[in-house]
């Protein structure tokens, strides 16, 4: 009996360490991030400026980007990629380093550590799950640990996916770094402050895919927010202004505009059917727990809200008018209601989620 | 002719190309409408079912979701409804007169999702019978300047027009393409079933709001509290309290019984988890309709039993004393296991014990006797106030006998769990002081002067069961179900088209022109051109190299990128 006690706490405090040594290892690829964009400053880049300029002088020329068609040994035709019309037809930034070696290097390393940070934060979940011996999301502490944990990892695998992604990792370990801060100060939770499993194999389904859509969902709201910036960017460039020494260096380095907003739109309409899948899990669960499937509970309601306002998204870039600026400002608002579903329901608004039910001790708080 | 003509028939030719690549309804600048009602009514039509007006009704629904989220509501929390009224006397008014205490029952949500469904059937009817047109139609033709196309690539072979033009057709067919001969050119088309998902999602949309509104219209709830040997048929009179929709009636009641055999829970017993529940379960013996086989089954808290529509839910319990009570003769006037309330996660309960008839006092005059009690599972010394452990170890039964009147003939409707003290009298110790005794199961209380005597026999254990009935759920996760199916082809399935035109140039040499066009722009469709570029090429060779298309050394944009 005191042996398992004993364990449990070894295995708390390990976990607590583990999170400690990966925010060091999160600063430290913060840093190297930095490197990586000042050393790529250095590359005076400006592409995004030329291709507007070069547009407006010879009317409408399609930029052409070649593609060779598969590895077969046999010469193959090329295939000739050109933008819709009505887009405007500016290149991808060539990343944070701008070009710059020993920015790439630095980009490179900023990588590696955020693998490693990754990997220890992974341990210190994983520890703080086993000394609970239950799903670590029990509580808000618990939450922002693995919510951030899964964001690295759906970051990471894109890279590993090859996809052009590393122009987010300096917003993405900053906004994880804050993440982390809050838990282990704020919101910090003794292991042994137990909330109780529930006995039902629908809260891991249903809890984590809500953390995996939330974590995918914020990388989608970060290209979104770059979109605005770098779009107001393009168009003040092509409307023939002159931006900031700060934009020039930084947006220019960016994917295009175009890109940006298709990347986000690529990542939020993959993971909406997922979302509506975490809802349904949540219904059923609730149907089986609560005699209800659905009760206008302010957690249910504000699922409920972002699936609409992601809807609304998905259908405003199919809509003429909306497309765009408007589009992304729907994506950004639609991520602010899972935002607001996590920390402002839980914080301000109480509700079935949240309470315990006397004389059954089995249904307590969780964070979904 | 100007450069800016050519260029404007040229992308209505593209128009042509790419037109009906989706049933999205076409969002024309609204004209105002023609005099007449007639015109008007049609105007309003053609409004309501554009995009524009689905996505400002989607996003205010989501607007108007978000009060019932912040105020109270009565569906789910009538007390702090009733705080709210207290507290806020200017404000709640105000809220009822908006409906914002019942606000996903309010007659502005309402509207606001009834249009939305109207909107959304409006919008379907016309895509379905577009598509079904599109699918009994063949992919338009190419048009004229091939590479004006999103993904295009070119080649010169010596191979005959004819022959490119069979090979390549045979080629898209064999990938599934829906591909026919126009002209100078082989038109094909692709990922239909993009279209299949998105209309069967929309439709399943439609499925699960009637699913949801016949569900809360018809639905019924309530509670039944059972000791362990005791029975529950569903009839409206069986239940302690009882709610229902507005279309119910009892005669929709799903028949059956069911019979408590005995509840099992079984407790961590160190460590922080210390006291949580680890089993906690009961048997059933249960029938389904008036004369249906009894069966047996366990019901656990997330695994309700099912019989039609109705869910029988465990959803607490607690203990019940079994209490004898004899009057002053002897006489047995009360026996029976008494459910007290739960006070805590440790089972500290409490209740009353009331004997309202067949009891006369030590003069033989009739008198009703309450008993206050209050009961610990697992008594530990030091600690007399409330239970340590949720388990029966070493419970206590404490007493506090009245007698008098009850008064629970007053026509006042009285909680079974409360003592009103108003005509009772306290039964006094030696001392003088209110009478209160600790029990063991086994003891025996003697009431004073010859009054009778209570006695503590043993502990049964109650559950209480929530009942509910909610037709169409099962219609509700089948369209759920849909509505994921569906989405998920609208999302991942791309729906393209590819031309192939092969033309003896004015040298005699065969040109063969390919180009691909999307829905929306997609890395997927050069990817694909180039692939099926790649084959048809190796079936006919090229005589002359190509003319270098222009490069740009720019990073690939990220739609060409593989
Ligand atoms: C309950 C409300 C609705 C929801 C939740 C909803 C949701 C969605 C979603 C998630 C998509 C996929 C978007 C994409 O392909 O990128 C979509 C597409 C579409 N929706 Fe809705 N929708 C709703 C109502 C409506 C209504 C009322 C209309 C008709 C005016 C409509 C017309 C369409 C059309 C035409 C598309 C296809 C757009 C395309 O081809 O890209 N929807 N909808």
């Amino acid at each position: 009996m005191t042996l398992a006690a004993a364990t449990n706490e070894s295995l708390a405090s390990l976990s607590n360490t583990l999170i400690y040594s990966a925010m060091a290892v999160y600063t430290l690829a913060f840093f190297a991030y930095i490197a990586e964009w000042l050393f790529g400053s250095r590359s005076k880049v400006g592409r995004t400026a030329a291709a507007l300029t070069a547009t407006k002088k010879a009317g409408a020329p399609a930029v052409t980007v070649q593609k060779a068609g598969g590895t077969t040994v046999l010469e193959r035709p090329k295939v000739v990629v050109r933008a819709a019309s009505g887009t405007r037809d500016v290149p991808d930034g060539p990343g944070a380093h701008g070009g710059d070696e020993q920015g790439d290097l630095y980009g490179r390393i900023a990588v590696s550590l955020t693998v490693l940070a990754f990997l220890i934060e992974f341990g210190g979940v994983l520890a703080r799950a086993l000394s609970v011996q239950r799903a670590p999301w029990g509580n808000m502490y618990e939450f922002n640990i693995t919510f951030s944990t899964v964001a690295v990892g759906v970051y990471l695998t894109l890279l590993a996916l090859k996809k052009n992604v590393r122009w987010l990792g300096l917003f993405l370990i900053t906004t994880v770094l804050l993440d982390l801060g809050l838990a282990v100060t704020v919101l910090y939770t003794d292991s042994d402050q137990l909330v109780p499993a529930l006995h039902s194999y629908w809260l891991y389904i249903h809890v984590s895919t809500a953390i995996f859509c939330g974590a995918v969902f914020y990388v989608g709201a970060l290209s979104s927010l770059l979109y605005l910036f770098k779009d107001s960017y393009e168009n003040k460039l092509a409307g023939g202004g002159t931006p900031g020494r700060f934009a020039n260096s930084v947006l220019d380095r960016l994917p295009a505009s175009s890109s940006l907003d298709k990347f986000s739109y690529r990542v939020n309409a993959a993971v909406f059917p997922l979302w509506t899948f975490t809802i349904i899990a949540g219904a059923i669960w609730a149907g089986d727990a609560w005699g209800r499937y659905w009760g206008w509970d302010p957690k249910e309601t504000w699922s409920f809200i972002t699936w609409v306002a992601y809807a609304c998204y998905l259908h405003a870039r199919a809509t003429a008018g909306w497309k765009g600026r408007k589009a992304a400002w729907l994506a950004l608002v639609a991520f602010g209601c899972w935002l607001f579903n996590y920390y402002g329901v839980n914080i301000f608004v109480s509700g079935k989620h949240s309470y315990a039910d006397v004389g059954l001790g089995a249904l307590q708080s969780v964070g979904f | 002719m100007s450069n800016t003509t050519t260029d404007r028939a040229e992308d209505q030719d593209l128009g042509a190309a790419g037109s009906q690549l989706s049933t999205a309804p076409k969002e024309e600048l609204s004209n105002l409408p023609a005099m007449g009602v007639v015109g008007w009514v049609r105007w309003f039509w053609r409004q309501l079912t554009s995009m524009r007006v689905a996505l400002l009704l989607l996003l205010l629904l989501a607007l108007g979701a978000i009060p019932g989220s912040l105020i109270p509501q009565t569906g789910s929390d009538e007390t702090k409804v009733a705080e709210f009224r207290e507290q806020h006397e200017v404000l709640a008014p105000v809220y009822d007169k908006l409906g914002l205490f019942h606000v996903y029952s309010s007659v502005w949500f309402s509207a606001i999702y009834i249009l939305l469904f109207v909107s959304l059937i409006g919008c379907i009817v016309p895509r379905t019978w577009q598509f079904v047109g599109q699918l009994r139609g063949r992919p338009p033709g190419a048009p004229k300047r091939l590479t004006r196309l999103p993904a295009y690539t070119t080649w010169r072979t010596e191979a005959e027009p004819e022959q490119v033009r069979e090979a390549a057709l045979a080629l898209l067919k064999k990938n599934r393409f829906r591909a026919h001969l126009a002209g100078d050119a082989v038109a094909a088309e692709k990922g239909y079933l993009r279209e299949v998902g998105n209309l069967l999602f929309h439709i399943a949309l439609i499925v699960m709001l009637i699913a949801f509104a016949w569900g809360q219209l018809f639905k019924s709830e309530g509670n039944k509290l059972l000791v362990e040997g005791h029975g529950f048929s569903n009839t409206l009179i069986s239940y302690d309290d009882f709610k229902s929709g507005n279309l119910f009636s009892t005669d929709d009641l799903t028949p059956f019984s069911f019979t408590l055999g005995d509840f099992t829970g079984t407790y961590e017993t160190s460590g922080p988890n210390k006291g949580t529940p680890r089993t906690y379960q009961t048997t059933l013996t249960y029938a389904e309709g008036a004369y249906g086989k009894d069966r047996k089954t366990t019901v656990k808290v997330n695994h309700p039993l099912e019989i039609g529509d109705s869910k029988v839910y465990l959803t607490a319990h607690g203990y019940a004393p079994v209490v004898t009570v004899r009057d002053g003769k002897g006489k047995v006037v009360f026996r029976d296991a008494v459910p007290l309330l739960p006070l805590d996660s440790n089972v500290t309960s409490s209740g009353v014990i009331k004997v309202l008839d067949g009891y006369k006092n030590a003069e033989g005059v009739t008198e009703q006797l309450g008993l206050k009690a209050f009961f610990l599972p697992t008594y530990t010394a030091g600690s007399e106030i409330a239970s340590t452990f949720p388990a029966l170890i070493n419970p206590v039964l404490n007493l506090e006998p009245y007698h008098g009147d009850l008064g629970v003939n007053s026509g006042i409707p009285q909680s079974v769990y409360q003592l009103d003290k108003k005509h009772m009298k306290g039964f006094k110790d030696t001392k003088g002081k209110q009478m209160r005794d600790n029990l063991r199961p086994g003891q025996t209380m003697k009431l004073p002067d010859g009054a009778g005597s209570i006695t503590y026999e043993g502990t049964k254990e109650w559950a209480n069961f929530q009942i509910t009935q909610q037709p169409a759920s099962g219609w509700a996760l089948a369209g759920s179900l849909a509505a994921i199916l569906g989405l998920a082809a609208s999302l991942f399935i791309q729906r393209r088209r590819v031309w192939v035109r092969a033309v003896k140039g004015a040298d005699g040499v065969t040109v063969v022109e390919m180009a691909g066009l999307g829905r929306s722009e997609s890395a997927k469709v050069p990817e694909e051109l180039g692939d099926l570029a790649g084959i048809l090429y190796e079936q006919a060779a090229p005589s002359a190299p190509d003319p270098e298309p222009t490069t740009d050394p720019a990073v690939p944009a990220e739609g060409a990128e593989k």
